[in-house]
């Protein structure tokens, strides 16, 4: 998908503009949801520590990691497929599909397969991608990308859904309008179970990836995943390299978080663990399993201020909980990753002057950090990136300028006062008889939607000074 | 107890009121309060747009200027978090440095909680005719745990009765500079807060944080409310006859 990160405050000024997103994102229930799920578990900040130190280990010895999940995924008669981009991981995928003569291909939802644009590659090549995750079909059907990492079609009413089923569906013979929910997911079923059947590669994503076994984890909570890998000839894994833990009871301590932080769910409802192809005496199964790792950039991140990003399990409590993403939804930041999580990463991958507003259009509140079950330090780490966008003359030459103004005064406390004294002496003389302005020269940020109160008029250290009682210079 | 009390620039710009609300309930705990002439501000606007040689400079002459007192108390959870939690992230390379940001820090508090859980106090002495709201302001939340502490005292207010915010732990949409680089997505952020603050019913929203109370203040001004904002150090220490946040002076 081509990026728009560096249109965001375009976007952002449409969302906020769009009535129907509005009322779409307006009821998102996730984290009363998480709240519950963790005041009943008791252990969840203490499985918190030792989700974030089972990731910081994979993090510190990864190239082990990586080589012992090779060696026994090849042992169980799978293969790996290590691509450094995009454009690599797309040629392996098709490849494999080509291998197999594979003219349809179904798919779970997988986030790397929107980073690498997977189905419009394929299609492109004739091959028909076919989602079967409800949400990412809904997306597909209406040709837009997704707006959540695990609910990616948050974003719609189930008016817009109806309308789009109607739509899309009158090909098969539906010409009935839907109102329920559950309605729709049976005709979306009825259709999908169809595509299951026919489709010749199952394409996945992975929620780990299990050195010990070779095996790959998925969660889902309607069960396509599970028809999506067994139903094929051929089983794609779509992974990136910090998806690695090192043992099953590893991966069963992460899962124990990632539903809880996600959904609120105990577990999702579909817990499924792939080993390899499938065995001569095993009744169903993929003919062979590949397991495609992507690093677009990611291990570049190892040793740098930005590697504890690297220990996202992708739950999107970040997003469930940022006061950004609830009012401007995932769109506005132009790319696949949006909310907190994605305003870190997606400036390493795509690079900070794409995506350089991202790290920026956040205030900061640290609500974030405090649901994330890996203990990532995400406002630090967007800090960082306001670094590195400032160290590269990235931020706005007017801003600066006010910034370099700002800090010239406040390292001289003297002409500091001074100035401060005089400033609001005038500002507070103007705005004694209102209390407040309603405009103010280089202040529009601030008034356009607010007064701006206005000041007492002396200033405390000029009160304190008078009061004569301080501690001098 | 010798406090050195670092005012805030918002509060020595805006309302010096809370400074000297501050200052008497300091007192009445009996400290001894200085007010070192040689600040100006934390340096957070310099730390948080990405500038750290400035944010540094800044955090220099605030360690210096406050290392010879007891504790070092702000008005503010923003102000004091950034002493308290970002000093010592500022001078990670600079070990010499780090290690003096690590004692200021240890001995630096936000006002309230200081109050509370060093001082011992558990009661004021303050009338407030009113119902108000409160809201809790990310940094002195997240950052240094200040929650309970302002509604310990707030339940002493002769005459107050004090209605929960529902979604008080969501950020108001301040953000520093994040509200003037991005005003639209700030400004409905406040505006989901003031309705907020409006549904409980209350005539006042009380906060421990000027940057919030000012954005707040605002945007329920430009709305024509007659909801009277406050900093709850005001209220706490017997000055909520004074002009509200934004009310005519005169």
């Amino acid at each position: 998908m081509q990026p728009t990160c560096h249109a965001f405050k375009e976007n952002a000024h449409a969302a906020l503009n769009d009535a129907t997103l509005q009322r779409a994102i307006s009821k998102l229930g996730f984290q009363a949801a998480r709240a519950a799920a963790v005041a009943r578990l008791p252990e969840f900040e203490a499985l918190r520590d030792r989700g974030r130190d089972i990731k910081n280990h994979v993090l510190e010895n990864l190239d082990f990691y990586l080589e012992r999940f090779e060696a026994k995924v090849r042992e169980r008669g799978g293969e790996v497929h290590w691509c450094r981009t995009p454009a690599e991981a797309r040629e392996a995928v098709l490849a494999i599909c080509r291998g197999v003569g594979a003219r349809t291909v179904t798919k779970g939802k997988s986030m790397i397969g929107e980073e690498i644009a997977i189905n419009d590659y394929l299609a492109a090549n004739g091959i028909t991608p076919i989602e079967t995750d409800f949400g990412e079909y809904i997306i597909q059907l209406r040709h837009e990308p997704p707006s959540h990492i695990i609910a990616p079609a948050i974003h719609l009413t189930k008016d817009q859904v109806s309308d789009t089923f109607l739509e899309s569906h009158r090909q098969y013979g539906k010409t009935r309008r839907l109102a329920e929910p559950g309605e729709m997911l049976a005709e979306a079923r009825e259709i999908l179970r169809e595509k299951f059947i026919a489709a010749d590669v199952g394409i996945t994503g992975a929620n780990f990836l299990v050195a010990e076994t070779g095996s790959s984890f998925i969660v889902t909570n309607e069960g396509n995943g599970d028809l999506t890998q067994t139903l094929t000839k051929a089983h794609i894994v779509l992974a990136t390299p910090e998806k690695l833990v090192p043992t099953l009871e590893d991966a069963t301590t992460l899962l124990r978080l990632l539903a809880r932080s996600a959904t609120g769910q105990e577990m999702s409802v579909y817990t499924t663990m792939s080993t390899g192809p499938r065995r001569p005496d095993d009744l169903d199964g993929p003919a062979a399993y590949h397991v495609v790792i992507l690093d677009n950039g990611r291990t570049a991140l190892l040793g740098t201020e930005f590697q504890d990003i690297l220990r996202c399990i992708k739950c999107a409590a970040c997003l469930n909980h940022c006061p950004v993403y609830n009012t401007i939804g995932g769109h506005a930041y132009g790319w696949v990753y949006p909310g907190p999580m994605g305003s870190v990463l997606t400036p390493a991958i795509l690079g900070v002057e794409e995506a350089g507003d991202l790290p920026n259009a956040t205030t900061l509140c640290g609500r974030c950090e405090s649901v994330c079950p890996m203990r990532i330090p995400l406002p630090k780490m967007l800090r960082h990136w306001r670094e590195r966008e400032y160290e590269k003359g990235l931020s706005p030459p007017r801003y600066r300028a006010g910034l370099r103004v700002w800090a010239w005064f406040a390292k001289r406390p003297g002409l500091y006062h001074l100035a401060a004294r005089f400033g609001m002496s005038v500002l507070g003389a103007l705005g004694r008889r209102k209390g407040r302005f309603h405009r103010l020269p280089f202040a529009g940020g601030w008034t356009s939607g607010r007064d701006m109160p206005a000041p007492e008029g002396p200033t405390f250290h000029a009160l304190w000074a008078a009061r004569g009682d301080g501690a001098g210079a | 107890m010798k406090i050195g009390f670092f005012v805030t620039c918002l509060v020595d710009l805006f309302r010096p009121t809370v400074g000297f609300a501050a200052v008497k309930l300091l007192e009445e705990a009996g400290c001894t309060v200085e007010v070192p002439r040689a600040q100006t501000c934390c340096g957070q606007p310099a730390y948080n747009s990405g500038d750290k040689a400035d944010a540094k400079d800044i955090a220099r002459a605030v360690i210096s200027a406050f290392e010879p007192y007891d504790y070092v108390v702000a008005p503010s959870g923003s102000c004091a978090g950034m002493i308290k939690v970002h000093y010592a992230e500022l001078f990670a390379d600079e070990p010499a440095w780090a290690q003096r940001a690590r004692a200021l820090a240890r001995r630096t508090y936000e006002l309230i909680s200081f109050l509370v859980d060093i001082c011992g106090v558990d009661a004021v002495d303050a009338r407030y005719n009113g119902t108000a709201t409160y809201h809790d302001s990310c940094s002195g939340l997240r950052e240094l745990g200040v929650k309970a502490q302002p509604r310990k005292l707030l339940a002493s207010v002769e005459g107050l009765t004090l209605k929960e915010l529902p979604g008080t732990e969501v950020c108001c949409g301040f953000g520093g500079t994040f509200c003037i680089k991005y005003p639209e997505i700030s400004t409905r952020m406040v505006d989901d807060k003031i309705k907020d603050v409006a549904n409980t019913g209350a005539d006042t929203l009380l906060a421990g944080d000027l940057g919030c109370l000012l954005n707040m203040a605002g945007r329920l001004a430009r709305e024509g409310s007659p909801i009277k904002v406050r900093h709850v150090a005001e209220v706490l220490a017997d000055m909520g006859r004074v002009p509200a946040i934004g009310e005519p002076l005169a």
